[in-house]
């Protein structure tokens, strides 16, 4: 529950805030909800060697939650989300996207089956409205618990052996998408085997006041492992290179949308492993199945660029100059060694392998050029080392 | 393993019967499950008190498809008329009351210009109501269209309107978004005439005559015929139960089998499509398709479920605005009431209170706050006059809607009933002084005791307010306006759909139509 006061002070600190504050070297924050973040501490590339090479911690508070309990908790995620929440076993992770009646996707998350029958639903955007109208018929009870949990992602290669040193014994053998709890200062510490980095890595949900006392523990168990903390702009840089979409960025919440043609389906996501026709019901079965019939407008697709400049926003053309689509995310990949990105383009545009162009505008001394760079899609994420699936994961 | 072709319809109301009749025709097995003791729904005449029977709920015949009529031989099947042609009698305490028919004056003091406004009024609104009367036998297009076939209905009512001609087109748009108070107040003087026309407008409806939509309301009203008069008012021989007996009786002539006290539970859904029905002692139906005559609420949220629906598809039908405002009041006379000024001949037309049109729209005042009219207006029929069936000799049935009388009254009906009545009561003596003392049995239900009895959520005339909102292609909702749901096998054929309420049988015939013709 909020504090009665909240109203006072329109964005408030994590839990983690004063560790976070001291750390932050660079003073550079910015807004997610209604919370202050650090888009970086010190160094960014550094902040990336942390996720890539050794141990990076992001803390990931904000993150809005639901939990959905009552008789009905099922039929409702199930309701909800175009996959099949009955496969989700108790103490498992899914990631899901949940649409509107034209089949477009509200938002993406993941579901935490808690036990049995008791989920947590994690996602970017605040959900509270939609998961109530969608509750009509059901008895469900659906609370918000965003500032009820504090939350770490703790990424990289020796990310285990950094939650080992810290004590948490056998989390070796928790497999990628698994959820445990440990004891930890008289309450639970959560462990779920996920994160947003495409990497090896873990994520820990702790009540906000012993939140202080994981950071310091987390720290000093990580001193010889290369524990670092980490910003926002590091984050973004392994999800795109690990090819995860994000809301408001990659596709506009449906909910959001005053333009029909402006939203995306998850076929047009590349989410289609996620749509289970096999269900009776789900929100949005009905257009899907359309689309299933009639083919996507879009496709969203990874780019390898030609050159080493972002595709920052470009226009994407075909062989005859045609524009058939726009990046909505890029960078210089320091793990791939390339200029990559995602886009969505029109169908029938986008089959791997194609090649198209994308009209990239940058400013050099206040002088802007333009470079016209072939592209490549390429099937697959651009970075995907075996170790994000490996159980236990090799020993550093 | 479910009989192929086989056809459960969720009750007995009247659409429910002509869709079956018209679905055993076309080749279905059709059985009919009604929860009530006998077929008919609000449109049956039963016993109020011993020796008086009284049509329960709709008293009087005016929508009746002529189509449904005749393909359905409802007069083979022993429908017939006590009186096809009432006339209207707007009663007025002392002054002489005023009685209309159509657009003619019969009597009262009614100026010259009065007069021929009505005339051109009556005229303009009678071509209207035909241009809305057209739209009715047809299944409503889907809002996204998807081919020439579900945009021809589209056309049609635009090509209906072009003609019209270009004056009375411009007429018509002007109107479809006026209230009817300002249309009167435009054309008329006489208090009376213009408090008789405002309650047609609003019968049935949770609108006064100051509220929009309240034109098509009264187009609505006017848009019937019976015997091929457009806007008569009838009294079917037996009362409105003969019309359902006859319905009943042309289903059970085409092989429908009909099951009273039958209640059901809920609605089946295997695999996403609707295969049965479970009734509320237990047993279990199967069957290829699912029809359901109740209203849109009960069918979807209650009997199927909203689980079985997506989300904002739900939460439009559970947002339908379906809050009843209607009361039926029956008297059991002792003797034949004297309404003052009325002569004896008089008195067996349809009787208004409704003295000008202010009084209407004060009725409605309370209701808007959810308290019921303390001066209420009525529409009174005495059916027994020229029925003499419906009472023991010497004796009357006086039959009266009452409105305003807020299905979600403050405070609840268990304890407003009883002071509604009174007032009610109150209203009635001051235009029939001694009419509280014949009374011998007094029965007054409210929206609350017709959902109870009769199955509508919300006790609503129409299964759901008939406005601009809620009509043809968002009728009852965008998603289910063509009697199809979006479960497969689960159909829809009641007053809450397309064309809407009163009875009239074009909703049960027009699923018919799209079931048969595809489902
Ligand atoms: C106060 C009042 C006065 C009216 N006066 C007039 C009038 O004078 N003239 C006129 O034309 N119209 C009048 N109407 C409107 C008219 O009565 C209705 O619009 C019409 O009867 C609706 O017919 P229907 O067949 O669609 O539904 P209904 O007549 O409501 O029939 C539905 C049937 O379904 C059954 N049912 C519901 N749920 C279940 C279940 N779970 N299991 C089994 N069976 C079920 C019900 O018992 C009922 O028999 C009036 C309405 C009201 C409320």
């Amino acid at each position: 529950m909020l504090a009665r006061d909240h109203f006072h002070r329109a964005v408030c600190e994590t839990p983690f805030h004063p560790r976070t504050a001291a750390l932050n070297q660079l003073n550079l924050w910015h807004r997610w909800r209604d919370h202050t973040v650090a888009d970086a501490y010190f160094d960014v590339g550094m902040e990336y060697n942390a996720i890539r090479n050794s141990c990076a911690v992001f803390d990931l508070s904000p993150m809005t939650k639901h939990l959905v309990t009552g008789p009905d908790a099922l039929a409702f995620m199930n309701r909800l989300v175009t996959r099949d929440v009955a496969k989700l076993k108790p103490l498992r992770v899914g990631y899901a996207v949940w649409c509107d009646e034209g089949g477009q996707v509200i938002d993406d998350g993941t579901i935490f089956h808690l036990r049995d029958g008791v989920y947590r639903l994690c996602s970017q955007e605040r959900q509270l409205d939609w998961l109530h109208s969608s509750a009509l018929g059901f008895e469900v009870r659906i609370v918000e618990e965003t500032n009820d949990i504090a939350g770490l992602a703790v990424q990289g290669p020796t990310s285990c052996a950094v939650l080992r040193s810290f004590g948490l014994a056998g989390i070796e053998t928790l497999t990628p998408f698994g959820l445990r709890s440990y004891p930890f200062a008289g309450g639970t510490l959560e462990v779920s085997r996920t994160g947003y980095t495409g990497d090896l890595g873990y994520e820990l949900w702790i009540a906000p006041e012993h939140a202080l006392r994981l950071w310091d523990e987390l720290f000093l168990a990580g001193a010889n492992h290369g524990i670092r903390a980490i910003g926002t702009l590091a984050l973004e840089m392994s999800r795109i290179e690990a090819g995860f979409i994000q809301a408001g960025v990659d596709f506009l919440p449906a909910d959001r949308a005053v333009r029909v043609d402006r939203t995306r389906s998850p076929f047009e996501l590349d989410l289609g492993r996620l749509v289970d026709f096999s269900k009776p019901n789900f929100t949005g079965r009905r257009a899907l199945l359309e689309e299933h019939r009639r083919g996507s407008r879009y496709r969203l697709v990874r780019l390898d660029v030609a050159g080493n400049k972002p595709a920052r926003d470009a226009y994407v053309y075909d062989q005859r100059r045609t524009n058939i689509g726009v990046v909505t995310s890029s960078m210089w990949s320091p793990a791939a060694k390339a200029s990559i990105a995602l886009a969505s383009v029109m169908m029938p545009w986008g089959a791997p392998g194609e090649e198209l162009t994308a009209e990239i505008y940058y400013q050099k001394e206040l002088k802007w050029n333009r470079f016209m760079a072939r592209c490549r899609v390429v099937e697959g994420p651009f970075f995907d080392p075996p170790r994000r699936r490996a159980t236990p994961p090799a020993d550093r | 393993m479910t009989e192929p072709r086989s056809v459960i319809v969720i009750g007995a109301g009247h659409n429910g019967l002509a869709c079956a009749t018209y679905l055993a025709r076309a080749g279905r097995k059709v059985l009919v499950l009604e929860a009530a003791a006998q077929p008919g729904g609000a449109a049956i005449t039963r016993e109020f008190a011993p020796g008086f029977r009284v049509s329960a709920v709709a008293h009087l015949l005016h929508l009746l498809d002529p189509v449904v009529e005749r393909e359905l031989g409802l007069a083979q099947h022993g429908l017939a008329y006590a009186r096809d042609a009432l006339a209207t009698v707007s009663l007025a305490g002392e002054r002489a009351p005023l009685v209309l028919s159509g657009g003619s004056i019969l009597s009262g003091e009614v100026s010259a210009a009065d007069r021929s406004a009505l005339r051109a009024h009556a005229a303009r609104m009678q071509k209207f109501a035909r241009l809305i009367a057209r739209q009715h036998g047809r299944v409503p297009p889907r809002l996204r269209f998807d081919s020439w076939r579900d945009a021809l209905p589209a056309l049609a009512l635009a090509l209906d309107i072009r003609r019209l001609g270009r004056k009375d087109m411009r007429e018509f748009l002007r109107l479809a978004t006026m209230n009817i108070y300002d249309v009167l107040e435009e054309q008329f003087e006489h208090p009376g005439l213009k408090g008789a026309l405002a309650l047609d407008a609003v019968l049935g409806a949770r609108l006064g005559p100051r509220s929009g939509n309240s034109v098509y309301t009264s187009l609505y009203r006017q848009s019937g015929a019976v015997n091929g008069r457009c806007g008569a008012l009838a009294l079917p021989r037996g009362g409105m139960g003969a019309v359902t007996d006859a319905l009943a009786a042309a289903a059970r002539a085409a092989g429908v089998g009909i099951r009273c006290g039958a209640s059901v539970e809920s609605i089946l859904v295997r695999d996403g499509r609707a295969c049965g029905v479970r009734l509320e002692r237990g047993e279990e139906l199967g069957a290829e398709l699912v029809v359901s005559n109740a209203d849109p609420q009960r069918s979807l949220l209650r009997l199927l479920g909203a689980r079985h629906l997506e989300a904002e598809f739900a939460r439009r039908v559970h947002n339908l605005r379906a809050a009843g405002n209607a009361a039926k009041l029956h008297l059991a006379l002792g003797g034949r009431p004297q309404f003052r000024g009325l002569s004896a001949a008089q008195l067996g037309e349809r009787l208004l209170i409704a003295p000008d049109v202010d009084y209407v729209e004060r009725a409605f005042n309370p209701a808007k706050y959810g308290e019921f009219s303390t001066q209420p207006v009525l529409e009174i029929t005495l059916p027994s006059l020229h029925d003499r069936g419906l009472a023991p000799a010497g004796r009357e049935v006086l039959s009266a809607v009452v409105q305003y009388a807020p299905y979600d009254l403050k405070g609840g009906w268990a304890v407003g009933k009883e002071r509604f009545l009174a007032a009610v009561m109150a209203t009635l003596e001051e235009h029939a002084p001694g009419i509280g003392a014949l009374v011998q049995h007094a029965e007054l239900l409210t929206p609350m005791d017709i959902e109870q009895q009769f199955g509508i959520t919300g006790g609503h005339w129409h299964h759901g307010e008939l406005a601009l909102d809620q009509f043809m292609v968002l009728r009852p909702v965008p998603g289910a306006a063509q009697y199809a749901t979006p479960v497969a096998g689960l159909y829809l054929c009641g007053a809450g759909c397309h064309p809407g309420g009163g009875v009239m049988g074009t909703a049960g015939r027009n699923a018919a139509r799209v079931i048969a013709g595809g489902g």
